[in-house]
């Protein structure tokens, strides 16, 4: 078992707490971890990405080759499409479909969309809004991680663990509140 | 024993502390910046009371890391690979003296630039220096590594340099810790005179250097991370330097041995090990993660007894670091990319956080500017580089540490009036101090800019030597009164601060602008923790 994911975003979207999640998961079952970030420049509103690599066996790269990637899981609907040439044929595009605008000449709204149907095994849907309708507005990660949660091969009560040891020590309510967020990110994309 | 999901950074900060390292010295600088942050937020640092605040640069870490060697503890110095730059005068030198407890200098390389000016192979330094390079493959031997280091300076009274690029600087896996090690206990140096660089003493020493850096060649340790696997392929050896090891193993997945590889991740190398895969096959592809420097050596000047492929004939890419992709094109091997990025994707460039106050410093400057005609502000390293990008367009120099000031001098020598110096605190204490007492000296017709957001910023937050210090700083170098000016970045100030930045700019000789506002991540932050605090005591 292999599974490897690019995971995408804007510097200061918080991507890396969707990669602290999987990796604590990944690290209950026992298995191999690697997983690259961003640090310095583009932290500074740049796009940034994380490279995970989870297997049952040796990993060797800390980056993931060009076309091998199993899933590109992405809090904004631009940077999904950035990293398509690190993802395999086969692979799957989960990402949120609110755009996060910080650049003058960020693409037309309705052509961004055609480009996401355009590739074919991709999963879009507002994280934003579902995550709000929680009462959680900051839990979007979350609802994003919960719908990409059926192409990471692990049972989900092991992301549900995760979660709750991520976010114990912000106490009860909020490791509930990204609980529902994962379940809901997990029902909206329904591919259970 | 306890397994721990760590960067790669963290691995060399954890096996520190785990090797019984006395002291940390740092200044900030990406990719290194969260080794200090590590021993800084380890309960057991504090506990044992390992030394672990920032240094004001590379120079000072450096040498107050030599110190602690001289006193007979264990001492780490850590910087990015253009810290070394700065740190060079003692890191060369403390070669010649020699140490007395275990010292080890990580640089940690940043190939392809991602926050960085250059990409120069710190690898050079240690040969320059004459002093082993450990050049770690993955995180736990980066744990691993640090152990040997610290016996190998002990044992060769040398200080040992560690090599780790971003790639495993930013990197996390799962690292098996060892037994830790109690701290040393403090001891002079036998020799009165080794720490002592008079000439004649310099000499001796320096002749010993050069003897004892051959016979580092074929230390046990040294040559042990030095890893020859043989094949029956006659054809093409390979040899890997680093973690471009790893991009080779991931192209050849389970076909390991269809190729001689020796994975070189110590320095200097024992000739015969390179002898070995040479004379096994006909032509070698060095595979190296920086600049081709044992593809040259293996070259030689006349470059023809030995078939070599690498960065020197664009088998692979002359610059930027690698990936698995490129090691594959390298092998010849043909493998399928995803699709191409679609054309709706647009750059994303970093930019100023919104309400950071340096943007608006650089507002009211960009206004007042309009009058004198462009390219006259000089910048230096920090977030407020950032102010040569639309909109503002307003920098036009970032060449190291401190420039900003040295260069708007240098440039008033040569008669442009008014030239501008931008520069942030962190920066300012860390090298600007020096070329501003240059400028105080001649009354050089130059406005000095400083950009106080009272942290550390573009590295994400770290103290600032500065904080608090930098209109007595100016004083006491001599800057007059009357031209050191204060003023607040906001927004609603923006009249009264161009009015302020005219006046200096019209001012004949040198005149010192300090705009003070907290950086807002950090503002933010420091609010978040007051009131998480405030919420425990009630």
């Amino acid at each position: 078992m292999k599974c490897d994911v690019i995971l995408a975003g804007v510097g200061g979207q918080g991507i890396l707490s969707i990669a602290a999640t999987i990796g604590l998961a990944a690290v209950e079952r026992g298995l191999f971890l690697k997983q690259s970030e961003v640090h310095g420049m583009s932290q500074r509103g740049g796009d940034v990405q994380s490279h995970l690599r989870i297997s049952d066996s040796e990993i060797h790269s800390d980056l993931i080759p060009h076309g091998g990637a199993d899933l590109i899981i992405s809090v904004e609907p631009m940077e999904a499409l950035r990293y398509l040439p690190w993802l395999a044929p086969e692979g799957w595009v989960i990402t949120n479909s609110v755009p996060y605008i910080n650049i003058p000449d960020y693409p037309d709204i309705a052509e961004l969309k055609a480009a996401l149907e355009d590739n074919g095994n991709t999963v879009v849907l507002d994280a934003d809004s579902i995550a709000r309708e929680l009462g959680s507005p900051r839990s979007g990660n979350m609802v994003i991680l919960g719908a990409a949660s059926s192409f990471i091969p692990m049972p989900f009560e092991i992301l549900e663990h995760a979660v709750q040891q991520l976010f114990s020590r912000k106490g009860e309510e909020v490791v509930d509140l990204n609980i529902q967020a994962l379940r809901a990110g997990r029902e909206a994309a329904g591919r259970e | 024993m306890q397994k721990l999901l760590l960067l790669g950074d963290e691995a060399i900060a954890q096996a520190a502390l785990d090797a019984g390292m006395s002291g940390m010295y740092a200044y900030p600088g990406t990719p290194s910046t969260e080794i200090m942050e590590y021993i800084q937020a380890s309960p057991r640092a504090a506990a044992e009371g390992v030394r672990r605040e920032w240094s004001s640069n590379e120079k000072t870490a450096m040498e107050a890391a030599l110190g602690m060697s001289y006193a007979g503890k264990r001492a780490m110095v850590a910087m990015k690979h253009v810290g070394l730059n700065v740190a060079a005068d003692a890191f060369i030198n403390s070669a010649v003296t020699g140490v007395n407890g275990g010292l080890v200098v990580v640089a940690a390389d940043d190939p392809s630039m991602h926050s960085s000016q250059n990409e120069q192979d710190s690898r050079f330094y240690g040969r320059f220096a004459m002093v082993p390079v450990l050049e770690p493959r993955n995180q736990q031997e980066a744990y691993d590594m640090i152990f040997d280091a610290f016996n190998l300076s002990e044992k060769y009274k040398l200080p040992v340099l560690i090599r780790i690029t971003t790639r495993l600087a930013h990197s996390r896996a799962a690292v098996e810790r060892r037994d830790a090690r109690t701290q040393n206990s403090s001891s002079l140096p036998s020799d009165p005179r080794q720490f002592v660089l008079l000439p004649a003493i310099a000499r001796k020493q320096y002749r010993a250097l050069t003897g004892l850096y051959e016979k580092l060649r074929t230390d046990p340790v040294l040559s042990g991370y030095n890893r020859f696997a043989k094949s029956d392929n006659k054809k093409t050896g390979i040899i890997t330097c680093g973690i471009a090891y790893n991009y080779l193993l991931e192209n050849l997945e389970q076909h390991h041995d269809d190729f001689p590889v020796l994975s070189l991740a110590a320095y200097p190398v024992n000739s015969d090990a390179i002898a070995e895969l040479v004379e096994s096959c006909d032509r070698v592809l060095v595979l190296e993660e920086g600049y081709p420097l044992i593809e040259e050596q293996l070259r030689g000047l006349l470059d023809r007894d030995v078939k070599v492929a690498g960065r020197l004939d664009a088998t692979v890419p002359r610059d930027g670091e690698l990936n698995p992709a490129i090691v594959a094109a390298a092998m010849g091997m043909k493998k399928d990319s995803g699709k191409e990025v679609p054309a709706v994707v647009r750059q994303r460039p970093p930019s100023f956080c919104k309400g950071c106050g340096h943007a608006d410093v650089f507002s009211a400057l960009a206004e007042v500017m309009k009058g004198y005609g462009p390219r006259r502000v000089f910048s230096d390293i920090g977030c407020y580089t950032l102010g040569a990008l639309p909109p503002f367009n307003m920098v036009n120099s970032c060449v190291d540490m401190g420039a900003s000031v040295t260069m708007a001098v240098g440039a008033a020598d040569a008669g442009l009036f008014p030239a501008v110096a931008f520069i942030g605190d962190s920066t300012f204490t860390h090298s600007g101090m020096t070329g501003l007492l240059d400028a105080v000296i001649k009354d050089s017709p130059i406005t000095v800019i400083i950009s106080d957001n009272s942290t550390t910023g573009m590295t994400g937050g770290q103290q600032s030597q500065a904080t608090g210090r930098i209109e007595s700083i100016c004083l006491g170098l001599g800057v007059n009164p009357d031209h050191l000016r204060m003023i607040i970045p906001l927004r609603k100030n923006h009249e009264e601060n161009m009015a302020v930045i005219s006046e200096e700019l019209n001012h004949h000789g040198l005149s010192v602008i300090i705009a003070m506002r907290e950086c807002i991540q950090t503002a933010s932050r420091n609010k978040k923790a007051a009131a998480a605090k405030k919420s425990q005591t009630v």
